[in-house]
């Protein structure tokens, strides 16, 4: 592949920042040698399974273990009575926020196995120790549950209705937190003087996020050193070991390594404690014995967290020039049968600033109810918070444009912010650094052809096709999270993120990184910029991470933040490195460090021609035979520590053209064109991958993805790749990715983040094509996914096939 | 029971019950954990390795069936000296992986489909991966690079 044509990136390098360098990464992975959890094998490890409920809401009468301890192999059962006899806590939420009137997020208590109760089709009721895994699922079987079975409230809307099943007993309303933000009054004053008001209901439909790898982990007991392993596919083992050891196991943090190699994939479903974690650290001390669990991928439909699941009534004031006055909108989320560990800050933090979006909307009022419900619990996944927002914001704009008879792109032109406004205070909390979204949306106008939408549309009705084409603009707050913010906003811990650079004698590097890399190409990337900043090739970088024995505190990897937080660290550390190896050739030069310039890879004298190579400076680093030692140490390793002062905003602008097929409703998407601001560019190559790999798993969202539930009984109807329709190679057109930067201007690198920005912009622009190539009907909203039979019912609802070819 | 087949060009013998899939067994008997294991309903075609040359769901078959066969798993597919197969190759050249969970089952899929389809149209490729599910690419480069693998085999031959 070459340098992905439309992505900036100047090269002077070739495997600096900029160059599409091949990724490191990649050999083992393609040799079959990666190392993902289900892999370790540890000596006299047992297999463990979870007995799951098969009832979204029923009481346990009993649990009987007899006959499942009887069985070949069986080593232990356990239960939630074990777990209460031992003392172990219940799941922590980590981001609880404060609702209207300073109340605060209700969190009631998330046991590891359900006590008492079970609150969703899947909650753990028993676990299944077994010498291997086939007994342990034959004993599974064995273990006899009562259930006393409960009526069970599934959708939100049922959940808010006065007289609702209550999920917990005391929270008889079922509202775990009812936040808002913005300005009420305001809002209501520019309504009043509204020209005009669009309105829409929508739902964003709840998804299940299916990272390839399903989620594993194994836990192991080291009774001479009383030190526990967890082996976990976890966006951020440091995380899992804070709250796992603190919250849940009580077990002192010196005392617990988590350990998460190769992981694939994690799009936010593996960034949240789960309880199996907990369940395997714990029975593995019990057993003095390793202990292993897999997910099964129909398993995983049931205990992953799942995303988005919203309702939502939003409108829109606008002035008789198509002037956005304010926004109002209200929206009921799912947080389901538990909070997980972020739940309640993705529909409130992580949505309601996001509803400015990249306009000068002067007043904005947003409301949130989060709701528990018989449900899998709900939390963040790709985008989180953000696609939601953007679904509302750009769903609204279009149906004002189409009622007040705007073209699409003049309506955001009129309303957007000018790129010499910035930096740019929202009237919903942020402040965006910088960005140029009408430059990202002059670009992908050009590039999509936007003009020549109409005689595209009349060759494909001359085929009896409907053509659509659907435009969306876009911000996100990436780079999660300065600390200081983050913790006004109710996160319990900090946001920074850590990097240690580790010069070897012989000039070589390893990098120790807080971040987590499981998919994302941290390896490469992390080792371009070294190789950027201390002209050392990238060969000679290793990337370490996902392991809390070898590498220092950090926050891991979401919110696409790994670069702008994390490669700002890593910035640091390398600032340290030059810093201290100026040093070190200021005494091997007889010199003063201020005179010492680094350039090229070499420490110099300014204005000589005197100088010492990276690799002799690190040499010397380890044999200070001669160092004046009270002001010069050994050694060349140096650590940082970063918190951002703001979020990070990319922005942009999407486009994409649909055809439909009037008589079977199927949507064919033809073309997709994005236009981004993401900052400095690393890797164009990666770039193009992590945007491309983000837009089809939000056209995902928009065309075939959706979690469904039995909404009186709450059995979960698409719990397997039989019912849940992924998006396979034949679904998805030819992406076209381009960007348009301005730097952020708080972090050294100026990078923004890429990673979430396809689901955030996709699902909205690929809804506004299929209802623009419908409009003709009369039809201004269809919810996701737009399957062929949605849309079918859409067309013959409103008239039928037959009055389609206009 | 006890099988015998050629894995990876060596001659086998395995101890395997009858309802041994032909993925546990190499992952967990025979220590190969290249092939993946990533769904329960024989949909996603990770855990794809070949079978006499054919591409085959191993979470789907039963290992008693193997009995004299030639398996071909992701760890057989670079040359003994560590040289990457021209689909290997093609799939780090063209970006073609991200987390790697996948990439086992896809190459083998892609290697088995190229071998049947030289000179593959975007559509024909994407198509010929269709039966292996992908959560991180969007599969525009894995469609490159199987065009790319399939063009490098056509030189090695
Ligand atoms: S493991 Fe999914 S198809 Fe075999
Ligand atoms: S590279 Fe992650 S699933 Fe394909």
């Amino acid at each position: 592949m070459n340098h992905p044509a439309g992505i900036e990136g100047a090269v002077t390098n070739p495997t600096g920042i900029g160059a599409s360098m091949r990724r490191k990464e990649d050999m083992r992975f393609l040799m079959g040698r990666g190392n993902y959890v289900a892999d370790i094998k540890l000596p006299d490890m047992t297999a463990g399974v979870f007995v799951r409920s098969p009832h979204a809401h029923a009481r346990i009468v009993s649990i009987d273990k007899k006959a499942a301890l009887a069985m070949p192999g069986v080593v232990d059962v356990l239960t939630g009575e074990d777990l209460k006899t031992d003392g172990v806590g219940g799941l922590p939420c980590a981001w609880p926020v404060v609702g209207k009137g300073g109340a605060p997020t209700k969190e009631p208590a998330h046991p590891a196995i359900a006590q008492g109760k079970v609150r969703y089709v899947g909650d753990a009721v028993a676990f299944v120790i077994a010498e291997s895994l086939a007994q342990a699922r034959n004993a599974a079987e064995a273990v006899v549950v009562e259930y006393d079975v409960l009526p069970a409230v599934v959708g939100v809307l049922d959940a808010i209705k006065p007289g609702a099943v209550a999920v917990f007993d005391d929270i008889p309303d079922n509202v775990c937190v009812d936040w808002e933000l913005g300005d009420k009054h305001a809002t209501e004053a520019a309504f009043k003087k509204a020209a005009h008001i669009a309105r829409i209901s929508l739902v964003n439909n709840r998804l299940v996020g299916n990272p390839m790898e399903p989620r594993a982990a194994i836990g192991a007991f080291d009774r001479s050193r009383g030190q526990h392993t967890l082996y976990t596919t976890s966006q951020f083992p440091h995380i899992v070991k804070l709250l796992m050891g603190n919250f849940v196991l009580n077990i002192p943090q010196h005392k617990l390594r988590v350990v998460s190699p190769d992981v694939g994939g994690g799009f936010g479903v593996k960034q949240f404690h789960y309880a199996e974690e907990a369940v395997v650290t714990w029975a593995a001390k019990r057993l003095g014995r390793p202990v292993k669990w897999v997910c099964d991928r129909s398993e995983g439909f049931i205990s992953d967290a799942h995303g988005r699941d919203h309702v939502t009534e939003a409108e829109m004031a606008l002035d008789e020039n198509g002037k956005f006055l304010a926004l109002k909108v209200s929206t009921i989320a799912n947080m389901g049968g538990y909070l997980s560990t972020f739940g309640p800050n993705i529909p409130t933090n992580l949505y309601g600033p996001l509803l400015a979006g990249v306009y000068t909307t002067p007043a904005i009022y947003c409301e949130v109810k989060a709701v528990f419900t018989n449900t899998v619990p709900v939390d963040a996944y790709r985008g989180a918070g953000r696609p939601e927002a953007t679904f509302v914001l750009e769903r609204l704009v279009d149906v004002a444009a189409s009622e007040l008879g705007i073209d699409k792109a003049e309506i955001r032109r009129r309303n957007m912010i000018p790129s010499n406004a910035y930096p740019y205070q929202t009237p919903v909390m942020m402040e965006y650094d910088s960005g140029d979204p009408g430059g990202c949306l002059t670009k992908a106008l050009a590039n999509a052809d936007w003009n020549g939408f109409p005689a595209r549309k009349a060759a494909s009705a001359a085929k009896g096709k409907l053509r659509g084409i659907g435009l969306c603009t876009y911000v996100e707050a990436c780079g999660l999270a300065p600390s200081r913010i983050a913790i006004r906003l109710g996160v319990r811990g900090g946001l920074f993120e850590s990097a240690a650079v580790r010069v070897h004698p012989t000039g070589q590097v390893t990098v120790l990184m807080g971040s987590h890399n499981h998919g994302q190409g941290h390896e490469t990337t992390f080792a371009q910029i070294v190789s950027e900043r201390l002209s050392i090739p990238a060969e000679n970088i290793e990337i370490v991470f996902g392991d809390t024995d070898k590498v220092q505190f950090g926050l891991g990897t979401y919110g696409s933040r790994s670069l702008a937080v994390g490669g700002s660290a890593l910035w640091k550390a390398t600032d340290k490195v030059i810093a201290k190896g100026k040093k070190i050739a200021a005494h091997m030069l007889e010199a003063a460090d201020t005179d010492i310039e680094f350039a090229d890879g070499m420490f110099s004298v300014a204005g000589t021609d005197r100088a010492k190579s990276f690799a002799e400076v690190a040499l010397s680093a380890h044999f200070p035979v001669d160092y004046p030692l009270e002001i010069l140490e050994p050694g060349l390793e140096e650590q940082a520590f970063y918190d951002p002062v703001n979020f990070t905003f990319p922005c942009g602008a999407h486009i994409a053209e649909v055809e439909i097929d009037p008589e079977t409703g199927v949507v064919e998407l033809l073309s997709y064109v994005c236009v981004d601001d993401i900052g400095t560019v690393i890797n164009p190559m990666i770039v193009d991958g992590q945007i491309t790999g983000g837009v089809v798993q939000g056209v995902g969202q928009a065309l075939y993805e959706d979690c469904v539930y039995d909404p009186e009984s709450g059995q979960l109807l698409s719990g397997s790749f039989m019912d849940y329709c992924m998006p396979r190679a034949d679904h998805v057109p030819k992406v076209s990715v381009e960007t348009h930067i301005t730097k952020c201007t708080h972090n050294p690198l100026g990078s923004k983040g890429c990673g979430e920005l396809g689901t955030i912009g996709s699902p909205a622009t690929v809804i506004n094509a299929v209802v623009d190539a419908l409009s003709h009907l009369g039809v201004n909203h269809i919810d996701m996914p737009a399957s062929p039979h949605r849309v079918w019912r859409v067309i013959n609802e409103a008239g039928g096939a037959a009055r389609v070819a206009q | 029971m006890l099988i015998q087949f050629v894995l990876n060009g060596k001659p086998v013998a395995v101890d395997v019950a009858a309802y041994d899939l032909l993925a546990d067994v190499v992952r967990e008997k025979l220590g190969l954990t290249g092939t993946h294991i990533g769904c329960d309903t024989s949909q996603c075609g990770a855990c794809v390795v070949h079978i006499d040359g054919r591409s085959v769901k191993s979470c789907s078959t039963l290992a008693v069936t193997l009995e004299g066969a030639k398996v071909t798993t992701i760890e057989g597919l670079a040359s003994p000296s560590g040289q990457l197969h021209p689909m290997q190759q093609a799939f780090h050249e063209q970006h073609g992986l991200q987390c790697g969970f996948c990439t086992p089952g896809m190459v083998m899929s892609a290697v088995d489909f190229a071998s049947r389809n030289p000179n593959p149209t975007p559509a024909e490729a994407a198509a010929g991966i269709e039966g292996n599910f992908c959560r991180c690419t969007g599969y525009q480069n894995i469609v490159k690079s199987v065009i790319a693998g399939a063009a490098a085999m056509r030189v090695v031959k």
